[in-house]
């Protein structure tokens, strides 16, 4: 932050400006709730207007949202003009976070079945049942902790890679841009590419490769282990450059004279990097972490196309075992609650981690 | 000691034989590290290569294991062929480019729309965030920039069942503008963290001398704030695309059609038997080679977008 932040102007708003300004809130407030009250009249049957969709209550919402931003700068002067900078996102984020979530909890407790004819019922905590006795979902759950893990091995090359690029070297900007490639593919194609064509049994040039070295007969999806491994090296083929970038960045922002300390104090490479180099770059590589965890629980795309999250289960994410819940068996009731639960544990999950790692920076600076 | 040698600088008074050892060891040095690189830039290349060439290969070529082009084996269209974007093919009817081109376009405004929109609300509420002190009852500015960084913990799964029911009752399935808020909502958080990295370092002198002269604060962000901020919208709208681009989840679930975008197509072909190996490979070309040249050709702005608010 440069300097101090502005402060809203106090100006003389005439009040029929103010009282105009107020009208138009509770006019729009109104509005809103009589159209959402009467589509829901019309869809439990008690009216029957014969909405088609529930379209009008979306329009409604973003004339309402825009009445209560002009009503903001009618009744509020300057500080509603400051209002109406953040109040586009908030709105538009609230509508389609806010809803959704209440709307997914409701959908959770209930055993909706796209196929079943019988239409949805709420059934309490049955989904939470099914879900502690779902030998699936504790696998999946356990694979998360797998994959988030082989991060710090990402990280790991990562760091090693960075300080390369950082080296005094020639075309450094070629370099840059063949390392970062990867990171533009989208995951889909990277399946096909990598998964279903270089890692391919028969003709794939990673099973020439293997055979070569002396693996009779590679494959690279049969075994458990195997298979998570070669997820893991797609998943990180793609996100180490992402890595990378934002540990390059940290290292070109390193003060100059500490390295040049380190010089003339004689101390070697490998102590200068452990002593100077890695602790100056924690900051940067706890951001890249946390953010490489967050982005890891994720993790789907590549799963669900290369190997469906089979061997037995061996593959599979948390997503991806939602979607094949969701895609073969339409059942919305159990994956939402699913998706509920993995929440939570996502959000204990990350709050842990940054007290830890909070702690930790502390202890080390 | 070898701290030293990477400056090329050997101690002054050291005697000649420790001098041209640590040349030595300086060259050695430079072998190894351009070793490493070079290691590195072939597996990071070679998937590249290895679809691009495939999808001018045929089916003999695969399977033995082919791999350099007119050496090995000779180049043919097949693969572009089969998808009607082969230099014969190009201009007679085709039936595939035709559902090629319709999901490339849809792609292609799902992706500029939602990073359009994102830019524009993330902009403003980033700039509103960086310049003003908010009170919308309890949350002040740091709750509010944290209610907007925090969606970025959502997995899209949790989001993906409700939207689908409520998409449903909205008519808003298996359309663009439904994928588009979607995407906006996905990209919305990164927009915001970028673009108030990119306020925070302009100074609000400048700002305080336009509203002196008598500018609104609305006319001083669009005059004067917008043209300097200009290349941390274009880094945030390029991390946009690219995170849009190769979005597969939504677009999988919230999409029949009509609206589907590149990567469910190459999913649902991936997943069909028996496809041809140079089919799929074009097919993965065409879908990446935007995503390449982006990559090759506005690096810059990708890696600023990448590194806003970690140099600090």
């Amino acid at each position: 932050m440069t300097g101090g932040k502005f402060e809203a102007a106090h100006e003389d708003l005439s009040e029929r400006r103010v009282r105009l300004g107020r009208w138009l809130f509770r006019l729009a407030t109104l509005l809103l709730i009589a159209v959402v009250a009467l589509q829901t009249l019309d869809a439990a049957g008690v009216l029957t207007i014969g909405f088609a969709n529930w379209r009008p209550v979306l329009y409604t919402y973003i004339f309402w949202g825009v009445a209560l931003g002009s009503s903001q700068i009618l009744t509020r002067g300057e500080a509603g003009q400051q209002a109406a900078f953040v109040l586009p996102a908030l709105l538009f984020t609230a509508a389609m976070v806010i809803f959704p979530t209440i709307f997914g909890l409701y959908i959770a407790f209930t055993d909706w079945n796209l196929n079943a004819q019988s239409g949805h019922h709420f059934n309490g905590f049955d989904n939470l049942r099914t879900l502690w006795g779902d030998s699936y979902f504790w696998n999946a759950l356990s694979n998360m902790a797998i994959y988030a893990l082989t991060v710090l091995v990402q990280y790991a090359i990562a760091f090693g890679l960075a300080l390369l690029l950082n080296a005094d070297i020639r075309a450094r900007k070629f370099f840059r841009v063949a390392f970062l490639l990867p990171f533009m593919l989208s995951p889909v194609a990277v399946s096909w590419m990598i998964g279903k064509s270089i890692m391919e049994n028969r003709f794939g040039p990673a099973a020439t490769f293997a055979r070569a070295i002396g693996w009779e007969n590679p494959a690279f999806f049969t075994s458990p282990w195997i298979a998570r491994t070669s997820i893991v090296i797609m998943d990180s083929w793609v996100w180490i450059p992402f890595i990378v970038i934002m540990l390059l960045a940290g290292l070109q922002a390193l003060p100059v004279d500490v390295k040049e300390a380190a010089k003339v104090d004689g101390a070697n490479r490998w102590q200068s990097f452990w002593e100077i180099t890695f602790p100056l770059m924690l900051p940067v590589s706890v951001t890249a972490i946390v953010l490489r965890v967050i982005f890891e629980l994720k993790l789907a795309d590549i799963v669900i196309n290369v190997t469906a999250g089979g061997p037995g289960g061996a593959t599979d994410t948390i997503s991806s075992f939602i979607y094949r819940e969701y895609r073969d068996r339409s059942n919305v009731g159990y994956a939402t609650m699913i998706a509920e639960v993995y929440l939570i544990i996502i959000i204990i999950f990350v709050t842990l981690l940054l007290k830890a790692l909070g702690r930790f920076m502390q202890k080390m600076t | 000691m070898s701290a030293e040698v990477a400056n090329g600088v050997a101690p002054r008074n050291a005697p000649i034989s420790s001098r041209a050892a640590a040349t030595g060891a300086h060259i050695i040095e430079r072998v190894l590290i351009y070793a490493a690189l070079a290691l590195w830039t072939f597996i990071a290349l070679f998937p590249l290569y290895w679809t691009l060439s495939t999808s001018f290969k045929l089916g003999r070529d695969v399977t033995q294991g082919h791999l350099i082009p007119w050496l090995d084996f000779q180049p043919s269209w097949k693969g572009f062929q089969s998808l009607g974007l082969s230099p014969d093919t190009i201009f007679a009817h085709s039936n595939v480019r035709d559902e090629f081109l319709n999901k490339f376009f849809n792609s292609v405004i799902c992706s500029l729309g939602a990073s359009a929109l994102a830019v524009v609300i993330g902009s403003l509420a980033a700039y509103g965030l960086s310049r003003f002190d908010y009170k919308f009852g309890v949350w002040r500015n740091k709750d509010i920039s944290f209610f907007f960084l925090s969606q970025l913990i959502l997995p899209p799964v949790v989001l993906a069942m409700p939207f689908l029911i409520l998409y449903k009752e909205l008519a808003l399935l298996d359309t663009r503008i439904g994928l588009i808020l979607v995407y906006t909502l996905m990209v919305l958080p990164i927009v915001i963290w970028v673009m108030r990295d990119q306020f925070d370092t302009i100074p609000n002198e400048i700002e305080q001398a336009a509203l002196v002269d008598g500018c609104s604060i609305w006319g001083a962000f669009f005059r004067i704030v917008l043209p300097i901020a200009m290349p941390g919208m274009v880094a945030a709208f390029i991390l946009s695309i690219v995170l849009c681009w190769n979005e597969y989840f939504f677009a999988s679930l919230l999409t029949g059609f009509d609206a589907q975008t590149l990567p469910v197509m190459v999913a649902s072909q991936t997943g069909s038997q028996g496809i041809n190996w140079w089919t799929m490979a074009a097919l993965s070309t065409a879908a990446i080679a935007p995503l390449v040249l982006i990559g090759i050709f506005l690096e810059r702005y990708i890696v600023m977008g990448l590194t806003a608010g970690s140099g600090k």
